[in-house]
């Protein structure tokens, strides 16, 4: 549905968006991740045709956004970063000129607009100056917008951001509930966002791609080594040796206590070690009071990808040294997460 | 065009929300009448013609404030994000704000006519001077709210654009008018490029071929140039 092909974008000499290649698949819902000032804004408004590259192609719904800009333009729905809208017209009034300019038939307008409203929960501030409402339901107000001609791609720049709990919760359910209708690619620096809505993840920073992949993937490929803790009852140095018999296990600390010992145990993060373990208890009949395998969480993930480069990039004097360094940081980075 | 007429409504439905649609009507009708009551009274014929000659200060002062803010306002908003990923032309949207200012335009000029139909009341007004005085007029608003929006695509800010559009249209309005009745290869010159003397032959009944094509190809450079300004954003 988006093709985007080494796109780069240039401020000046400062590298916004630096050599980007991605796609999202019809029907997906594509999270945009990255944290301020990695690029994803300035992605989305090329996608739109709001700014033109400066190198690098990107085809939406088939069409060039250079070259073909208008037909793209049809193609979606976009939802741009603070939400601007003209705040001295009504909520309906803004919704009608909206669909009249994306093209919906005069027929259609109502019943489109009707369902727009409904959808946003914005029906009982329809006829409200925009200006008044709260900044929730402007938020709301631009959503409306971007489905009120039905377009085939959603592209929304932070959906999420200034709402309160409640109403996040409400909007990530309608971005969902949109998402089986839609192809969505949503930008974020909200995490467990990301877990809860996209099937699919990108993480940029400063402008590179560092991944790409599902969030679930992405967590279990960027450990090394998965972890697990236990507690256990029995003969300590017995079920230590044991432990490290279990075929996957690489390294076992232990801990002796007087009743219950703790092990915290290192195995290869391709296999799941827990099974032969428990047989390990079960067939010595020590008693296993407690097993966790250690969960990383998306949050971590993020944090390592993008601070690690930060504190690497720090030290370096030079320029072209400074920009080496970034690089192998990203390729390391990249076959890290390649496994 | 639909999607002109679009933004046309769009722009006419924010100019009755705001209140600078209603302060320039109430200063244009104030001044106007003051001017038409007062000539009236100096020279006790039944014409348009002294006071009209008049309103082209007033109208380079105000036409520049209905057009302000029709792109700054976008720019410093950042609507304009919306606006142009809209399927529309950037042509579109500059036609779409060029037809609501002028419409505004001729929104204020309207109760004039009153003082058409007050002259038919006390007088016997010659009705051609004043039919081409209001060709005139429209002419001319098309080519003011022009450069007025021309400047409000220069920049975020509606106030300076407001300003270098009245300067724009008082110079253009002084560059006639200094050099009228002078001598001098540029006066020719001068005067086809200033506004004053393409005005003056609607007063006395003249619609000239040359002033509908001055007014005309000014406003058509202005839109063509505004066009420009705003697929330049793109690049800037
Ligand atoms: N018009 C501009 N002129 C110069 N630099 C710009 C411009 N717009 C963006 N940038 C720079 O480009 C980089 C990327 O900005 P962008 O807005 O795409 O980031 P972002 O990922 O959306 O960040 P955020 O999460 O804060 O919204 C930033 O460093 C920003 O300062
Ligand atoms: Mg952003």
């Amino acid at each position: 549905m988006i093709q985007v092909e080494h796109l780069t974008k240039r401020y000046g000499d400062k590298t916004a968006v630096d050599d980007i290649s991605f796609q999202v698949h019809e029907g997906e819902i594509l999270g945009f991740l990255g944290p301020n000032g990695a690029g994803k804004s300035t992605t989305m408004r090329i996608l739109t045709g709001f700014l033109p590259a400066t190198s690098g192609n990107a085809k939406v719904a088939g069409y060039d956004v250079f070259t073909d800009s208008l037909n793209v333009r049809k193609q979606i729905g976009y939802l741009p970063e603070n939400v601007p809208l003209y705040h001295e017209m009504r909520v309906s009034e803004y919704l009608m000129f909206r669909a009249q300019l994306k093209g919906v038939s005069r027929k259609e307008r109502r019943a489109k607009i009707q369902e727009a409203l409904e959808k946003c929960g914005v029906i009982e501030v329809q006829n409200q100056i925009v200006g008044t409402l709260s900044k929730g339901y402007r938020q709301r107000v631009g959503l409306a917008d971007t489905m009120v001609h039905d377009p085939r791609i959603l592209i929304l720049d932070e959906p999420t951001i200034g709402l309160d709990p409640n109403q996040i919760r409400q909007v990530r359910a309608l971005i969902k509930e949109l998402g089986k209708r839609h192809t969505i690619l949503l930008s974020t620096h909200i995490l467990p966002e990301v877990e809860m809505i996209c099937g699919r993840v990108i993480i940029i920073n400063k402008g590179k791609l560092v991944a790409m992949d599902t969030p679930e993937n992405l967590i279990s490929k960027l450990r090394g080594v998965a972890t697990i803790h236990l507690e256990a009852r029995g003969p300590f140095g017995q079920i230590k040796a044991g432990l490290e018999g279990v075929p996957g296990v690489l390294s076992v600390k232990g801990e002796d206590g007087t009743e219950t010992h703790r092990f915290v145990i290192e195995t290869d993060k391709g296999r799941d070690a827990r099974e032969e373990i428990f047989r390990a208890f079960v067939d010595n009949s020590w008693v296993l009071l407690e097993m966790k395998k250690e969960t990383v969480t998306l949050e971590e993930v993020f944090h390592q990808i993008t601070t690690r480069e930060a504190e690497e990039a720090v030290p370096g004097g030079e320029e072209p040294a400074f920009k080496g360094g970034i690089k192998e940081t990203v390729s390391s980075l990249f076959s890290k997460i390649r496994g | 065009m639909t999607n002109s007429i679009t933004i046309f409504k769009r722009e006419m439905i924010s100019y009755f929300y705001s209140p600078v649609a209603y302060i320039v009507i109430a200063v244009f009708l104030l001044s106007s009448g003051y001017f038409f009551a007062r000539i009236l009274a100096l020279t006790q014929q039944a014409t348009l013609m002294y006071s009209l000659a008049n309103t082209q200060v007033i109208l380079s002062i105000l036409a520049p404030v209905i057009t302000m803010r029709l792109m700054a306002e976008e720019v410093k908003s950042g609507t304009i994000e919306m606006l142009m990923t809209a399927p529309v032309t950037d042509f579109e949207v500059v036609f779409g704000k060029f037809l609501a200012a002028l419409f505004l335009y001729l929104v204020m000029l309207a109760p004039t006519l009153l003082y058409v139909v007050f002259l038919g009341w006390v007088g016997e007004p010659d009705m051609g001077p004043i039919m081409a005085s209001y060709i005139g007029l429209t002419l001319m608003g098309a080519m003011f709210v022009s450069v007025g929006l021309l400047m409000s695509a220069l920049t975020k800010n509606q106030i300076i654009a407001g300003v270098l559009g009245i300067v724009s249209l008082l110079i253009l309005f002084y560059l006639g008018y200094a050099v009228s009745g002078t001598e001098g290869w540029y006066v020719p010159v001068l005067q086809y490029i200033g506004t004053f003397d393409h005005w003056e032959p609607f007063t006395k009944g003249l619609v000239d071929t040359k002033d509908v094509i001055y007014y005309l190809s000014i406003t058509v450079l202005c839109l063509f140039v505004t066009v420009r300004l705003v697929e330049s954003r793109k690049w800037r």
